[in-house]
């Protein structure tokens, strides 16, 4: 398991060819996000691979100790996709538009994978109210030949001390 | 037939009913503040979130701050979260330790045991000043039962366990669990909704909506491997809904040897994990017979009056609490609380395969988050369109966990403390007979705390 630490090893400067492309890749997936193109976004993930979201109280929380809020392998993954897109989570039946913007992209290759840490805004709109989830990705990249990535590990650490008033998380942060 | 304002409780229709002005109306907030949560014994949290002395976690319990901690001596205290020169709130870090509670106003410093023990300048208070009587209030009452640490801001409220009735047996089913106590695990689910809190009170002992509100989750349970007819199956023993005095109820089955125990997860993922699962029961059994750990392997649905919910799925137990700030709005705050002696394994297998199911990012409780929010929305028609129906298994002298007892007894108590209107029990109140109950509670150790 690579470190976690969340400044090492992301200095000051980084390569910039790198960082483009990863920069692309956050883009490319923000976009299917936002186009509720989830069987898309899918596909971008190792079979390996987790995605993460820690309690609010426990931002750096140790998913073998703490309670998260999300803590899914590719099979949760994939029946989160499945709901979202089948129409049975009601939560988000009729779908919400969502908006993300992602910035302050720092990455490093580390043996094989490419270690990205970013600030995300995503706004989640509908009819009745506009939620706003601010937070940071910690994401593990591998390099692969379609789309330059796949995700092996995606955690989304929120800023919000308290889900409130959002009250969920029922869209992909 | 009784029909106040609010309830309709019809045993010969039969037909029960609640007027959704109940649920939207700020007067019948203002009343629940001063006949519930002034006078019941509220859940304030669990003996094992607070590990040192000196710790301390800030806490809303009916709309009042309080620092919930462990006094210098380790002893678990309730203070009122307020400097008693000016008011203000003193602690504003959800959690932490201290050895000293200071408000930075005018720098009143106070003990854990909440005596004012310095403050700039005190001659100018002249010498008959009374220090003493400036000590932070503790709540009139606060016991624990089973690690659960109650308050009552009631000075004349019967003893907890006199309150708690017939619920007490089914917080030693939790309890029960492990010799070393129960481990309230680190991270919190801090959430809302926008809706009345007393829907999530229907919400968390509702058997009838899982089929359709949270048919993903059936799903993915599916997916996984776990045969549906199995896991919601009980041997000889489907869950019941159960009146268990003072507005508590409980849905549950006697016996989970098969079935329900493990119904909610997806299934073991190691032979190892369900070995180690295996064993525990051995010893379980060993420890408190077979009838018993039948019992506590067969989860439960626990509503505590008037606003704590245990629901305990063995592999999972969620302890979850709210509070109205408005009629169409609550907090929620749910914790997952297991053996302090987990296995690593199966305290692993317990994060990864059940845990976050369950929460306001999980497969099931965003959708009921949705649901209750949209009921909120329906009674902006309340006074076309008044009623609710509860009335579900009300002809059912044994109702099933499907139906509604457990959803009408909190509502009769509610009438009762906010209404003044009496209602006859629907069905005998239950009690687990005493030569059932816990080992450890007919050898009077463990449960209750001193």
């Amino acid at each position: 398991m690579q470190s976690e630490a969340r400044t090492e090893p992301f200095g000051a400067s980084s390569d910039t060819a790198l960082r483009t492309a990863v920069e692309d890749f956050l883009s490319f997936e923000a976009a299917l996000l936002d186009d509720w193109r989830l069987d898309e976004w899918l596909q971008l993930f190792t079979d390996d691979c987790t995605y993460h979201v820690p309690a609010t109280d426990r931002p750096d929380g140790d998913p073998l100790r703490d309670l998260f809020l999300i803590q899914d392998d590719y099979f949760l993954l994939a029946q989160r996709v499945d709901a979202l897109m089948n129409g049975t989570a009601w939560a988000e039946s009729p779908r919400s538009t969502t908006q993300r913007m992602i910035s302050n992209v720092r990455c490093a290759r580390v043996s094989d994978e490419v270690l990205v840490r970013a600030n995300f805004l995503v706004h989640r709109c509908t009819p009745r109210q506009t939620d706003v989830y601010p937070g940071r990705y910690e994401l593990t990249l591998v390099e692969a030949r379609e789309h330059g990535f796949q995700i092996r590990r995606r955690k989304a650490v929120l800023a919000l001390p308290v889900l409130r008033p959002a009250g969920r998380v029922s869209i992909i942060l | 037939m009784h029909a106040g304002p609010y309830v309709i409780d019809d045993r010969e229709a039969p037909k029960f009913r609640i007027n959704r002005s109940a649920l939207v109306d700020p007067e019948v907030l203002e009343r629940e503040r001063r006949l519930i949560f002034d006078t019941c014994w509220l859940y304030v949290g669990h003996e094992s979130e607070l590990r040192t002395a000196n710790e301390f976690r800030t806490r809303n319990v009916g709309g009042r701050p309080v620092i919930f901690l462990r006094d210098s001596a380790s002893a678990i205290r309730v203070l009122t979260n307020s400097c008693t020169h000016r008011g203000m709130m003193i602690e504003t870090r959800p959690e932490g330790t201290a050895r000293f509670l200071k408000c930075f106003y005018h720098g009143w410093s106070f003990s854990t045991t909440g005596e004012l023990v310095a403050m700039p300048d005190e001659p100018s208070y002249g010498p008959n000043f009374d220090k003493a009587a400036l000590c932070l209030p503790s709540p009139p009452h606060v016991d624990s039962y089973a690690g659960f640490v109650f308050l009552s801001w009631n000075p004349d409220a019967a003893p907890l366990v006199d309150y708690l009735a017939g619920a007490t047996a089914y917080l030693d089913l939790v309890g029960d669990q492990s010799d070393a106590g129960l481990q309230v695990i680190d991270g919190t689910h801090l959430y809302s909704m926008r809706a009345n809190w007393k829907l999530l009170v229907e919400n968390s002992i509702d058997g009838y909506h899982a089929m359709t509100t949270h048919h993903r989750y059936l799903k993915m349970l599916k997916d996984s491997g776990v045969d549906l007819g199995t896991a919601f199956s009980s041997k000889g023993s489907p869950p019941r809904g159960y009146d268990l005095g003072n507005g508590h109820a409980v849905i549950a089955a006697v016996d989970g040897s098969q079935g329900t125990a493990l119904g909610l997860g997806r299934a073991f993922p190691t032979e190892s994990a369900a070995r180690k699962h295996r064993e525990r029961r051995d010893r379980l059994v060993e420890q408190h017979g077979e009838e018993w750990t039948n019992r506590m392997l067969a989860g439960r649905n626990l509503l505590i009056f008037p606003n704590l919910i245990v629901v305990d799925l063995v592999m999972g137990c969620t302890v979850r609490t709210f509070y109205p700030s408005a009629p169409d709005y609550m907090e929620i705050n749910a914790w997952q609380i297991q053996p302090a002696d987990e296995d690593s394994e199966l305290h692993e297998m317990r994060m990864t395969n059940f845990l976050t199911f369950w929460g306001p990012a999980g497969l099931a409780t965003p959708d009921d988050v949705e649901a209750l929010e949209r009921c909120q929305l329906g009674y902006a028609a309340h006074r076309s369109a008044p009623w609710n129906d509860i009335s579900r298994g009300m002809s059912n002298p044994t109702p099933g966990f499907t139906e509604e007892l457990q959803m009408r007894v909190f509502w009769r108590h509610w009438d009762t403390l906010v209404n003044g209107q009496e209602h006859e029990p629907e069905v005998p109140l239950y009690r687990i007979a005493d030569e059932h109950v816990s080992i450890r509670r007919r050898q009077g150790v463990g449960s209750h705390a001193e």
